[in-house]
């Protein structure tokens, strides 16, 4: 009967406990969101680049090989010869590579050349391939493939014909040579999106009237002729590289970190996306931050709603008091109430971060390249499901030790 | 009738030492089947000594008796325990829980006292017994406090009080919304209830009028003694 005078207590508070439990549930949501975003902000930035054993580059440190090679930042590593990307491919270790080579870039996205195998082997969270959208790849010299953010965002469509420049930020273009989309890439959230994609010939070719990062003045070697050269690369930037046995790849590694030809450095993408991930780890860190914060607030905010109810619920206990209740019940009915209010607010929490999650997903990927799992509740988070209602119950006592004292100074005088 | 159901004896209250409400309760002893009627003016501390009686405050000094046994000598669980079994209480604004429906409301009492569930056999019987002799409509069982008028939820506060027949009834000025004619009624109507319970009643009032209808009048002035020289 007390339970049900209690839950009739509730209901009949309804638009105050309501206003509670949604102002908890939002905080709560928002909390579980910004965990959610943190943990995948970090998962897809670690999810980048997956089931590639070794990154092989110039001698330079691991993350800025891998942010020139993977994400397409930062200053560019020295090449290496070709000859020395071909020891590496005849290493009996060695079960695949994918040579990549850029420098070049068109309207300020990076110009990548490579070869088809990139297409198949480059494999971002988990076990995804990038694959085409519209039109094929690369099938003529002067084909380019490019990513969904670079067609997106200069509105190119199959058949556009583009020019690419020399560098990054540079006033000459190979407008000699200019290219033709063959093919837009379906959406990776990963830097591929905003590469344009040319064949490792088509670099080689580009160049075929330039030295030392310049034209050579007067040269023009027309395309029939260029179409003819033997157009193997003499150097590239990095090389993806996938081992026939993980037992081998600190081997590997050993070999390459040691070549004698050539200074040479591979690096564990795993390793060195962690690596970057501190580096730019403060952003989780104010995430962690405006999660611990939101969740302070959400109790003290339960607390002060609690305490101004208590105003109201005080001739309630006083009645309950004089019918025999001791001070104890009347504590414990109000923390009944917290666990109460906590458990719905958990269970309408989850299910507008649901709501939320489902509704905001696509165009969080879209626009930031995080995939937001939407998956059911882990163990985690039934810990900090318990951990808010132990804190609500403890924030309730406050507001509860107040409702004994007023009900037992209350007593005969309740006159509200 | 020579049993005494309440005996106070040299009691002292005051909130704190330096507190400037203090009072003072030489003797007091009501008999059992006894209806008395406890006169004073607001302030005069007549509240505060029906919280002591009640058990709500414990004395200062000295001790009050309910049926034989000194409550406040007794631990606050094993207080409260003896006030659902042995009190039954009138407030002045009859205090029902305006969510609870009217039976739930009369039922109340019976939650908290084990002795008082124990004398109804039949509870939802007793209700509408109860109902019948207040002269309440049988409908109003399921209908929410809330929604009742002035004279039915003072009924409904008196079934409350008289549910599982205590052995005191206390009621704090329960007809001062009333009037006179109203008034009548009422009393008459508690009175009936409280005579065929064989229980005792002590209603406070300012109301000098009507103290022809109870067995005795106490004056507060002649009982309670104010030690912190205030006015009141």
């Amino acid at each position: 009967m007390l339970l049900k005078l209690s839950f009739s207590s509730l209901y009949a508070r309804l638009v105050t406990v309501g206003m509670t439990i949604l102002a908890i549930s939002v905080s709560l949501m928002l909390y579980m969101s910004v965990e959610k975003l943190r943990t995948s902000a970090y998962t897809s930035f670690t999810d980048t680049i997956s089931q590639t054993d070794l990154i092989v580059g110039a001698r330079a440190s691991s993350v800025q090989l891998l942010l020139y090679s993977v994400f397409r930042i930062g200053n560019a590593t020295n090449n290496i010869t070709w000859e020395s990307y071909l020891d590496l491919v005849s290493k009996e270790e060695v079960d695949w590579t994918v040579p990549i080579s850029l420098g070049d870039s068109h309207k300020g996205f990076r110009v990548m050349g490579t070869n088809k195998e990139f297409f198949s082997r480059y494999k971002y969270r988990g076990s995804q391939s990038v694959s085409i959208d519209k039109g094929y790849l690369f099938e003529d010299l002067y084909d380019v493939v490019l990513g969904a953010g670079v067609a997106e965002k200069l509105g190119y469509k199959i058949g556009t014909s583009l020019v690419v420049s020399h560098g990054l930020q540079s006033f000459s273009d190979h407008d000699d040579q200019p290219f033709r989309v063959s093919g837009i890439l379906k959406k990776t959230g990963t830097p591929v999106d905003n590469t344009v994609i040319v064949s490792l010939a088509a670099i080689e070719a580009i160049h075929v009237d330039w030295s030392t990062g310049a034209k050579i003045p007067g040269q023009l070697t027309p395309i029939d002729e260029i179409r003819e050269m033997d157009l193997t690369p003499k150097n590239i930037t990095a090389a993806l590289v996938g081992v026939k046995s993980k037992l081998t790849i600190f081997q590997l590694q050993r070999w390459i970190n040691e070549y004698p030809e050539e200074a040479m450095t591979a690096i564990l993408p795993g390793a060195a996306l962690q690596e970057l991930w501190r580096v730019v780890g403060v952003i989780e860190n104010l995430l962690l931050g405006i999660s611990v914060v939101v969740i302070f607030t959400t109790l003290v905010g339960m607390a002060a709603i609690m305490f101004s109810s208590l105003s109201e619920r005080r001739r309630e206990m006083a009645i309950w008091r004089a019918m025999g209740a001791s001070p104890f019940t009347v504590i414990g009915l109000l923390m009944l109430e917290a666990i109460f209010i906590s458990i719905l607010s958990i269970t309408f929490s989850v299910v507008l971060l649901f709501c939320v999650l489902n509704l905001l997903q696509p165009w969080i990927d879209y626009n930031y390249g995080i995939l937001v799992n939407i998956e059911m509740l882990a163990i985690k988070d039934m810990y900090v499901f318990a951990v808010f209602i132990i804190a609500s119950i403890t924030v309730s006592l406050l507001p509860a030790i107040r409702a004994y004292w007023f009900s037992i100074n209350d007593g005969m005088t309740i006159k509200l | 009738m020579d049993e005494s159901i309440i005996k106070i004896d040299s009691v002292r209250f005051y909130w704190s030492k330096k507190s400037n409400f203090k009072i003072f309760v030489p003797n007091l002893e009501i008999k059992k089947g006894e209806k008395v009627l406890l006169l004073g003016e607001s302030g005069s501390g007549k509240t505060t000594l029906l919280s002591l009686m009640c058990g709500f405050l414990n004395p200062s000094s000295g001790n009050i008796s309910i049926n034989g046994n000194t409550i406040n000598q007794l631990s606050s669980k094993t207080r409260d325990e003896y006030r659902a079994d042995n009190i039954g209480i009138i407030f002045q604004q009859f205090n029902l829980l305006p969510y609870a429906n009217v039976v739930d409301n009369v039922l109340l009492p019976l939650y908290f006292s084990k002795v008082r569930s124990n004398n109804v056999s039949n509870k939802k019987e007793k209700v509408i017994e109860l109902f019948k002799q207040l002269r309440l409509p049988d409908d109003i069982a399921q209908f929410r406090a809330s929604s009742l008028s002035m004279g039915q939820q003072q009924r409904v506060a008196v079934a409350r009080a008289l549910i599982g027949n205590p052995s005191l009834i206390i009621a704090d000025e329960p007809t001062s919304s009333l009037d006179a004619d109203a008034q009548k009624i009422f009393l008459n109507l508690m009175f009936e209830q409280i005579s065929e319970n064989n229980s005792t009643l002590l209603m406070v009032s300012h109301d000098r009028s009507l103290s022809n209808q109870f067995d005795r009048l106490i004056d507060i002035n002649e009982i309670l003694i104010r030690e912190d020289k205030s006015c009141y």
